[in-house]
């Protein structure tokens, strides 16, 4: 999404500069939510205020909004055709893959210290075997991050 | 609270809100609604991601339209996914007049710091779940092995890998399950 967001928005409009956007993909990280959406948001609000927050949040959902819930259409109602079963079929299996990859190539980038290790493991550990709920264990994480820091155990 | 939108609206506000670190966050907790709400099934949650990777747009926007479409339609597509976006576009509002001390702000950093491995252990439980509902229990929610499609999985993610293949987008590869689906019924 990045070079996309780079070509549209530095190269073609001169909108913001090469910097700016790379300013704003990392409090986009930074920020709960879509990095691509956040950083839209960033962009027009940057530009135009709220409304251009808003305007530019907007045109970044709609051709998902629109072009999927036409394909869910789709997918229901052929969802008995044989074929389509077959071909769902196959479909879970690279799902299982690409996830597979999303959660390695996450890890690489996000466990980088021996707390964040633990982070990482934690989480897992909680998430699947204690009914503590998902919301509460990224506050836990947030609230530890900062402990840490305090006792100048953790450098981000 | 009987109101389907409203329901709708509170749930993703709340994703939008704690989903930190862009799309795939979004995957802990939509694994996590069937226990709430009858909008869909955990197994549906590999057909959403399938249609989600193969469409443009963020995986986590599409997943919300998907979701929410499941739940109550056209409309609730739409409460899904404005309601997912609200909670950044307050928060990317409060931030931008304050950009600088925000990013280089030592709590910022260290808590953000922390929920991003979190998060990823949050979303390997996630694809657990997937793994789970896809490929190791049977739609009578009976355990199984089949290891012929956990090999054909494997090899899939090891193609992924590979230097050259890398930059190709992920409707390709589901393309390709497709195509492999319908050849050997599966």
């Amino acid at each position: 999404m990045l070079p996309m967001l780079k070509y549209e928005l530095v190269e073609k409009n001169h909108w913001v500069t090469e910097d700016e956007i790379l300013d704003y993909y990392a409090v986009g990280q930074c920020t709960p939510g879509i990095i691509a959406v956040n950083v839209a948001t960033f962009v027009g609000f940057k530009r135009k205020g709220v409304l251009g927050g808003i305007f530019s949040t907007l045109g970044m959902v709609s051709p998902s909004l629109i072009i999927v819930s036409i394909l869910a259409m789709f997918l229901n109602q052929f969802m008995s055709n044989e074929y389509v079963a077959h071909a769902v079929g196959g479909i879970k299996i690279v799902v299982c893959a690409l996830m597979l990859n999303t959660v390695v190539t996450m890890a690489k980038k996000t466990v980088k210290s021996l707390p964040a290790g633990i982070a990482c493991i934690l989480a897992f550990v909680l998430a699947m075997f204690s009914p503590v709920p998902t919301v509460l264990i990224v506050v836990a994480a947030g609230v530890a991050g900062i402990i840490l820091y305090k006792l100048g155990r953790f450098k981000a | 609270m009987n109101n389907v939108y409203l329901q709708l609206f509170i749930e993703f506000f709340q994703i939008g809100l704690f989903a930190i670190g862009g799309g795939p966050a979004t995957i802990p907790f939509l694994m996590d609604l069937p226990n709430r709400h009858d909008w869909y099934e955990v197994s549906d949650v590999a057909n959403m991601l399938a249609v989600s990777e193969s469409t443009p747009g963020p995986i986590g926007i599409n997943m919300a339209t998907y979701a929410g479409y499941n739940a109550a339609g056209f409309l609730g597509g739409i409460v899904a996914t404005f309601s997912l976006v609200l909670p950044s576009l307050i928060v990317i509002m409060i931030v931008a007049k304050i950009l600088d001390r925000f990013n280089k702000n030592m709590y910022v950093k260290s808590s953000f710091g922390m929920i991003r491995p979190a998060v990823t252990g949050l979303i390997a439980t996630a694809v657990w779940g997937i793994f789970r509902t896809a490929l190791f229990m049977t739609a009578e929610g009976k355990w199984q092995f089949p290891v012929l499609l956990v090999l054909m999985s494997l090899g899939f993610y090891g193609l992924m890998n590979i230097k050259k293949l890398k930059k190709l987008h992920p409707a390709v590869w589901i393309l390709c399950g497709a195509i492999v689906g319908i050849v050997f019924k599966l």
